[in-house]
C-alpha cells in the first residue's frame, strides 16, 4: 500500500500538472520561455563554437580557391543585381496597375536572416528554434524559407528566440498547388516525423494530370504564405478510395534535416509615395 | 547522498536536454530523435529518495517542454509516473546489475514517449502518431536501455572525481613492525 509521503507526492504532482495544462496559452507560453531561458547560455556557446569552427575551416583554404570563389560570387552578384532591377521594375508596374484598378497596394516581403539554434527533441512535432524574437520583429505566422523553398511558419515567439513549425507539422498546414497543372490542394498538418523531407499533398478534386516530377508551390490561399514559393516535387500519386481527391507524396525542396540558416519573411507596407500607390479613378 | 551528487545530477540533466536539441544526425539517419531522459530517471529513482526523484522528474519534464513544441507541462506526468514506479519498487530491483539497468531504461524509453503521446492526443493539437512511430518507440527503448548503464557509470565516475573519498582504514597498521627472534 502507498505510504503517506507517497500519496502526498502523487497529489502534489497531479495538482501541479493539472494547473500547468489548464493555464491560459499566453501564460503557459511565458512560463515556457522563462523556463527555457536557462538554456540560452548553452545556445550562445553552441553558436559561438559553430562560428569558430567555420572560421577555422576557412584557414587552410588555398588563396587561389578563395580568389576563384570571390570571382564566382562577383559574377553571381552582378547577375542578381540585374534580376533585382527587373524585379523592382515589375513590382513598380504591378503596384501602378493595382492602383489603377483601385486595388489596395500589396506590401513587400522583407527577408531577415535567422540561425537555427535547436531542433525538436520529441518525436511528435516537426519544429526548430531560431535566434529571432520579438526584439527583431518576429510575430506568429511569419513565413520561414530558405533559398531552396518553404520551411514553415513561426508558431511561438519569445524575446530573443522563436519556434518554427515546419511544413507538415500539426501547426503548419500549407495551401499549395501544382505549378504545371494549377491544381489546388493542401499539405495538412500532423504528418509523420520519420522522414522530415517527405509530406503528403492532397488535391481539392481528383486530377489524373498530376504526375511525378511536377513542382508544388504555395498557392497564396490562406493568407499566411506568399504565392509561388517552391514547396517540393511530386514523387508519386494515388487516388483516394473515395475517388474524390488525389494524394501525392512530395519531397520538400528545402532540406529540413540540415537547416542552419533560414529567412523570415516580413510583410512590410510599401512607402506611401507618389503615383505608384495613389489610386486613380477608373475610366 | 550529498549536495554535490545532486548538483551533478542536475547539471547532467541540463546538458542532456540541451544536447538532445543539437544532434540531428540520428534523426537524419533513422528518423528518431535523441531522448535519454527516461534513462536518467532510472538513475535518479534507484539512487535517491522519493522527494529528490520527484523534483528531478518535474524539472526534467519542464526543461524538456521548454525546448519542445509540446504544451508546457505535458512531459512532467509520464516522466514522474515512471520514476515514481521505479523508486517505490527500488527495493525489489537488482539495481547494481547491468541487465536490470538495461531493461529499466528500455522500459522507460518505450513507455514514457507512449504515455506522452496519449496525453497529447487529449489536447487540441494532435501529435504525429503513425505506423512509423512504433519504430521510433523501439529505437528509443533500445537507446535508453544502452544509455542507462552508461549513466550509472558516468555518475559513479563523476562522484569519484568530484567527491571527497573516505580513506579506507585497515586493522593492520602499516607502521607496525614485527620483530622476530629473541631480544
Amino acid at each position: 500500500m502507498f505510504r503517506r509521503a507517497q500519496i502526498l507526492v502523487l497529489v502534489t504532482v497531479g495538482v501541479l500538472v493539472l494547473t500547468l495544462l489548464n493555464l491560459p496559452p499566453s501564460v503557459a507560453a511565458r512560463l515556457k520561455l522563462a523556463c527555457g531561458a536557462i538554456f540560452l547560455p548553452l545556445f550562445g556557446l553552441a553558436r559561438g563554437g559553430a562560428s569558430f569552427m567555420d572560421h577555422a575551416s576557412y584557414a587552410p583554404l588555398p588563396r587561389s580557391a578563395l580568389i576563384a570563389e570571390v570571382e564566382r560570387l562577383r559574377e553571381e552578384n552582378d547577375r542578381l543585381k540585374l534580376e533585382s532591377i527587373h524585379a523592382s521594375e515589375a513590382l513598380a508596374e504591378n503596384t501602378r496597375l493595382r492602383a489603377q484598378l483601385g486595388a489596395p497596394p500589396r506590401g513587400a516581403w522583407n527577408r531577415r536572416l535567422a540561425r537555427v539554434v535547436a531542433r525538436e527533441p520529441s518525436a511528435w512535432w516537426r519544429s526548430v528554434t531560431i535566434d529571432y524574437g520579438t526584439r527583431d520583429g518576429a510575430a506568429v505566422s511569419q513565413p520561414v524559407v530558405t533559398s531552396e523553398g518553404l520551411v514553415g511558419r513561426i508558431s511561438a515567439v519569445g524575446y530573443s528566440h522563436s519556434q518554427v513549425a515546419l511544413v507538415g507539422d500539426a501547426d503548419c498546414g500549407v495551401a499549395a498547388l501544382v505549378a504545371e497543372t494549377r491544381d489546388n490542394g493542401f499539405i495538412k498538418g500532423g504528418q509523420s516525423t520519420l522522414d522530415a523531407g517527405l509530406v503528403e499533398w492532397t488535391s481539392m478534386v481528383h486530377s489524373p494530370r498530376i504526375l511525378a516530377g511536377q513542382t508544388i508551390v504555395t498557392s497564396g490561399l490562406g493568407g499566411v504564405f506568399p504565392k509561388n514559393i517552391p514547396v517540393g516535387q511530386v514523387l508519386d500519386t494515388r487516388t483516394e478510395r473515395s475517388g474524390v481527391t488525389t494524394t501525392a507524396r512530395v519531397r520538400l525542396a528545402a532540406n529540413l534535416d540540415r537547416l542552419e540558416e533560414v529567412f523570415v519573411l516580413r510583410l512590410e507596407p510599401l512607402p506611401a509615395d507618389s503615383e505608384a500607390t495613389t489610386p486613380r479613378p477608373r475610366r | 547522498m550529498n549536495r554535490l551528487q545532486i548538483i551533478l545530477m542536475f547539471v547532467v540533466l541540463w546538458l542532456a536536454v540541451f544536447l538532445q536539441t543539437q544532434f540531428g544526425v540520428l534523426h537524419r539517419l533513422i528518423g528518431v530523435p535523441v531522448c535519454v531522459l527516461p534513462a536518467l530517471m532510472v538513475y535518479a529513482a534507484l539512487t535517491h529518495g522519493l522527494a529528490m526523484t520527484t523534483l528531478f522528474s518535474v524539472v526534467a519534464g519542464l526543461w524538456l517542454d521548454s525546448v519542445s513544441a509540446s504544451r508546457f507541462g505535458v512531459s512532467v506526468l509520464p516522466l514522474f509516473a515512471f520514476a515514481f514506479v521505479v523508486q517505490t519498487r527500488s527495493h525489489l530491483l537488482l539495481r547494481e546489475q547491468r541487465f536490470a539497468q538495461f531493461w529499466l531504461g528500455a522500459a522507460g524509453g518505450f513507455f514514457v514517449p507512449l504515455v506522452t503521446a496519449g496525453i497529447l492526443q487529449l489536447g487540441q493539437r494532435e501529435p504525429a502518431f503513425t505506423q512509423g512511430t512504433w519504430w521510433q518507440l523501439l529505437v528509443l527503448a533500445l537507446m535508453n536501455g544502452i544509455v542507462c548503464p552508461l549513466a550509472f557509470g558516468l555518475f559513479d565516475q563523476l562522484n569519484q572525481t568530484f567527491n571527497y573519498q573516505a580513506i579506507e582504514t585497515h586493522s593492520f597498521r602499516l607502521d607496525r613492525q614485527i620483530v622476530r627472534g629473541r631480544n
